[in-house]
């Protein structure tokens, strides 16, 4: 079989990631609107993980994580940086191969590297989930978490769901042989115009490190993170029958935008650093109970798996 | 004799489950063939990531059949009761048999339960098997509801003799047991039939899996030391890592690689940990330098360049974690060299030791004062021993140990002297968790001591006196460990110090400071809002007042809120004697663990321990070893039975006459020759005994007591105790109990056995 030649550039390896896994058979989904601190957060994996609805989905999503900023300095180490998501439910029994058939997609020869699967359980505690599975390494670097969910939202996962996360630029950068990732190639070094990942990057990893350690207003977070747990509440206590359209509508998704608030206002507040030991585990426990909460409600939806005749 | 060959295949073990996982496979399906009545020969387990195997040679090919007589109710008995009978054993009328009985004629029951084929019953066995295995985590995978430790692909699951093999009938969720299995993953992924184990293994073999774990750890250890040794260094032993890594592959390339000039400086450990923790890479040492310089790392195949990629990538790897450690190396000693150990270890205040017993900063105060205190008692200076206490858990804030908890205390040592701290304050950050086992080494350096036996103690009491004792197997907050820390730490040094004193010491503050804060409650005050002012804040605080160590502090808020009232003696402090007591019978318990792996026996130890001054563990323990020792001569053995006979009457005497005889034997009274060598020797024992005693030379005073055997003896033989003259028995009891007082001086003697 005729190997892939090496990919040149930070989009190629995301675009061969995108048609490998559209070949598959999965949707290819957009990022989700809104800040999240990795992609388990899209609706697409926590959510679309619950209840009995066969899905396939891989997608990127832009992920922030306010406590790793390094103001663009760090080699490895970006307060916002992008996974890619794959969630196939029920976990298909060949899952392994087609992870590894992703990898020789992006130009890893299997004949010359070191793939291992190292044991590395999952456990989101504002998500109430946790799985089994590995971190994948590749010559002794994680390159993915692989995780067979077991629980989401305290629902246990029936079916199971396989998940397979790679963190893009820490994968990129090993694909491409780049030692600091603002030096990546983001387009084809032999573009008109070839811009590095510093180029677009730099310059927003300086303004957010800024923002998330010094600027961010912590009155207003926890105002907010007040009004979002608040809203999720207020939205979730709807009767599911709704008076315009005479239709069932649970606003499962509306709800869980607020949880997602919830927990990137907590990402930030963490960040700032005004959460003691003690409090830290309170507000994960507040988030999480919002995350519960949402799960039980998009159970109850048709995606979901609900069914009007299974409720007579 | 056919031989059974079972292999559960699945996505990757975790390495730390694959040696639980074949010990329980082996013992569930042996036990259960067994019960089922099947008998076999030999049975080994192996296991790779991704396989559980295990084969059983000489199995029996069915098992036998049951024959079993019950006899029922006599023949005469009303209808209900054989009714009932037949129901029990399941037959009918028809199949029972009339026998004669001692009362007449009754009903039995014979029932045959056919023997059954092994592959019917190893299927039943294994399909239990798989079904409760238990791993510590399992797991569900697609639509299934099957658990596994990852999802299971395949089951092989052979029978073969000499004619042939046959595959056992067994379907477990979808998986039908068969004759195949694959090889390795990348390097033989094919699958293949096997025809029994031998083949089984030689095929394995030829697609580049390595089944025995042992196979894999002898490859690894030698390839890597030849590695090592070529270039003229040494691999440093990890077995716990060589284990895990023979975990990690089915067919093992061990790699050496050199680690970058740039971090040569970083301390050993740093660089042996980062790379077991993050890597999996076995150190390499440089017998010339000292220092760590190499690794080797164990890939998990074969590879056209020879592992060139591969090790590229794991140096790249590499370069990064160390980069890190450097970082947070340089990092701390920015901190420690601007603010010191005191700065690094601020945070503390905000990290909750436990919720009843307030913070670690509060803990680390608890622990300075002890420390202060106990100093004089292991020859420590006190302000050195408060010192370092103060500065011993800073490094818990350190980055370094924020990354690698492993290194607590090592780190803080380099820390402490960056920062220039005296030596004997580096040495107690490494030491003062030590002794941690049974068989770790003690620390000496008397600061190092005062510190761990402060840690050690308050950890005891604080758990004691909110109740979280240790019962049965449970003791998570290894309280046990504790105490034999402190018992090692205070025989290793040969410390004498009373522990009862030291630590109702601590029960009694305790106990203070509650009282204080129920009068406080209690009292009516005039000014309502004083009042609510002062249980706030001792309410807010509640124990965390205590844990905070601020006996001090609410002192004096009581005497500036209520013009200085001291408490009196309450039920806290009845508690704090109940613990105090308690904690010491802890201490006790432990030793006698202790002392019993040396060889000394339990009843020598409970003979000690009835004697006064049991809480200095030091005196107990010479005690001990005195009457140990002697016990073994001729002598002492004797001695002991001439001391048991003389108590035996003594007490006897006693109880008849109900009084004691304790005093004024005297040599006029004695009548045979026997009695005055003995009224002799006793005299002469004492005077020997005094200073022995007094300079606790307890072999000496043994020695001296074993003198007394030869005249007891005699004495014995000759003289009758109950003389007719009440005089003369009198003398002769009170003479008894000169022995007994002398017998008793070093040990309580009557505890011992036999």
């Amino acid at each position: 079989m005729e190997k892939p030649a090496a990919p040149r550039s930070f989009q190629e390896i995301i675009l061969r990631l995108m048609t490998y896994w559209s070949s598959k058979g999965c949707a290819v989904l957009q990022p989700y609107d809104m800040e999240v601190g990795a992609g388990t957060f899209h609706p697409a994996t926590t959510l679309r993980s619950l209840g009995s609805q066969p899905w396939a989905a891989a997608y990127v999503q832009p992920s922030r994580r306010p406590t790793d900023g390094r103001y663009g300095e760090n080699p490895n180490r970006l307060q916002h940086y992008y996974q890619y998501q794959v969630l196939i439910k029920p976990s298909p029994p060949d899952l392994q191969a087609l992870y590894l058939g992703s990898l020789e997609a992006i130009g890893i020869d299997l004949g010359l590297h070191d793939i291992r699967f190292v044991e590395d359980d999952w456990e989101s505690p504002t998500l109430g989930a946790w799985g089994l599975g590995w971190e994948v390494w590749c010559d002794g670097m994680e390159v993915s978490q692989f995780t067979y969910f077991q629980q989401v939202g305290g629902h246990d996962c029936k079916p199971v769901s396989g998940e397979l996360t790679y963190g893009l630029e820490r994968l990129a950068m090993y694909v491409l042989g780049i030692d600091h990732v603002m030096d990546m190639p983001f387009n084809d070094p032999a573009s008109p115009i070839p811009l590095k990942y510093g180029d677009i990057f730099r310059q927003t990893e300086e303004e957010y490190s800024r923002h998330n350690f010094d600027g961010a207003n912590t009155e207003v977070l926890l105002q907010h993170f007040l009004d979002a747990e608040a809203e999720c509440e207020r939205l979730l206590a709807f009767p599911a029958e709704d008076p315009n359209s005479g239709k069932r509508i649970v606003m499962a998704h509306p709800a869980y935008d607020q949880c997602i608030k919830a927990s990137h206002l907590f990402n930030l507040l963490d960040a700032r650093g005004v959460i003691s030991v003690t409090e830290r585990q309170a507000y994960i426990g507040r988030v999480r109970a919002l995350a519960k909460k949402c799960a039980d409600a998009f159970v109850t939806t048709t995606a979901g798996g609900w069914r009007p005749e299974a409720q007579a | 004799m056919p031989e059974l060959l079972i292999e559960l295949f699945s996505e990757e073990i975790p390495a730390r489950m694959q040696g639980f996982a074949r010990d329980t496979l082996r013992k569930m399906v042996t036990d259960g063939l067994v019960e089922a009545g099947l008998t076999y020969g030999h049975a080994q387990a192996f296991s790779t990531p991704r396989r559980l195997v295990l084969v059983l040679d000489g199995l029996s090919t069915e098992s036998p059949t049951l024959r079993e007589e019950r006899k029922g109710p006599a023949v005469t008995a009303p209808e209900a009761a054989v009714q009932g009978f037949l129901r029990s054993t399941g037959l009918t009328l028809d199949q029972l048999e009339k026998r004669d009985d001692k009362k007449g004629q009754v009903w039995f029951a014979v029932i045959e339960k056919p023997g059954r084929a092994a592959p019917e019953i190893v299927a039943e066995v294994l399909e239990k098997t798989i079904r409760s295995f238990p791993w510590p985590k399992s797991m569900r995978w697609g639509n299934g509801t099957l658990k596994w430790v990852r999802p299971l692909h395949s089951i092989l699951c052979l029978l073969s003799d000499d004619t042939g093999a046959s595959v056992v009938d067994l379907d477990i969720d979808g998986i039908k047991a068969g004759a195949t299995t694959a090889g390795h993953r990348f390097m033989a992924p094919d699958r293949f039939a096997v025809t029994g184990f031998a083949d089984y293994a030689a095929k394995l073999k030829a697609a580049k899996v390595v089944l025995d774990s042992s196979e894999r750890e002898a490859m690894i250890w030698h390839d890597a030391t030849q590695l090592a040794f070529a270039q003229g260094l040494e691999l440093v032993e990890d077995r716990g890592l060589l284990t895990e890594v023979a975990g990690l592959v089915e067919f093992p390339v061990a790699l050496m690689g050199a680690i970058a000039e740039d971090f040569l400086h970083l301390p050993p450990e740093v660089l042996q940990t980062s790379m077991r923790e993050h890597q999996k890479f076995f150190s390499v040492k440089n017998p010339k330098t000292g220092r760590i310089e190499g690794f080797v790392t164990v890939a998990n195949r074969e590879t056209a360049d020879h592992g060139a990629t591969i090790l590229k990538g794991n140096l790249k790897v590499l370069s990064a974690r160390l980069s890190d450690a450097r970082f947070f190396w340089e990092h701390d000693l920015r901190v420690v060299k601007t603010e010191g150990l005191e700065g690094m270890g601020a945070g503390l205040a905000n990290v909750t030791f436990h919720n009843k017993l307030g913070s670690q900063k509060a803990r680390i105060e608890r622990i300075a004062a002890l420390a202060r205190e106990i100093a004089p008692l292991v020859g420590a200076d006190p302000d050195q021993a408060e010192k370092a206490a103060l500065v011993v858990k800073s490094d818990l804030r350190s980055a370094m140990v924020g990354e690698f908890p492993e290194l607590q205390g090592l780190m803080g040592s380099y820390y402490a002297r960056a920062q220039g701290l005296s030596e004997e304050i580096a040495a107690a950050c490494k030491g003062h968790y030590s002794p941690l086992g049974p068989s770790d080494a003690v620390p000496s350096e008397p600061v190092t001591v005062a510190v761990a036996l402060a840690d050690k103690i308050d950890t005891l009491t604080g758990f004691w006196a909110i109740d979280e004792k240790p019962t049965g197997s449970k003791d998570p907050f290894a309280l046990r460990r504790a105490a034999l820390g402190v018992i090692r730490l205070v025989l290793g040094n040969g410390l004498r110090m009373g522990l009862g004193r030291v630590v109702s010491k601590i029960f009694n503050q305790r106990a203070n400071i509650a009282t204080l804060g129920d009068w406080v409650r209690e009292t009516e005050l005039e000014q309502e809002e004083t009042k609510s002012a002062l249980y706030e804040a001792l309410i807010n605080e509640d124990l965390a007042s205590y844990a905070e160590g601020h006996e001090a502090k609410l002192a004096e808020l009581a005497s500036s809120f209520l013009g200085g009232v001291k408490p009196t003696p309450s039920k806290h402090h009845g508690q704090a004697r109940q613990s105090s007591s308690d904690l010491l019978s802890f201490f006790h318990d432990r030793l006698k663990v202790f002392l019993k792996d040396e060889g000394i026996r339990h009843d020598v130890i409970d003979a000690v321990l009835a004697m006064p001054g049991n809480d200095d563990l030091t005196l107990v323990v010479k005690r001990a070893e005195a009457l140990s020792a002697f016990l073994k001569t001729e002598d002492g053995t004797n001695l002991i039975q001439g001391f048991k006979r003389a108590n035996n009457i003594l007490t006897q005497a006693e109880a008849k006459d109900g009084v004691e005889y304790s005093f004024g034997a005297d040599v006029k009274f004695a009548e045979a020759e026997e009695e005055k060598t003995l009224f002799a020797a006793l005299d002469a024992a004492e005077a020997a005994l005094a200073p022995a005693m007094a300079s606790e030379d307890f072999a000496t005073a043994m020695a001296e007591m074993a003198k007394l055997r030869a005249p007891i003896d005699a004495f014995f033989t000759a003289v009758q105790i109950n003389a007719e003259n009440p005089i003369v028995r009198r003398n002769r009891l009170n003479l008894l109990s000169r022995i007994r007082q002398i017998c008793q001086s070093v040990a309580d003697l009557t505890k011992l056995d036999g």
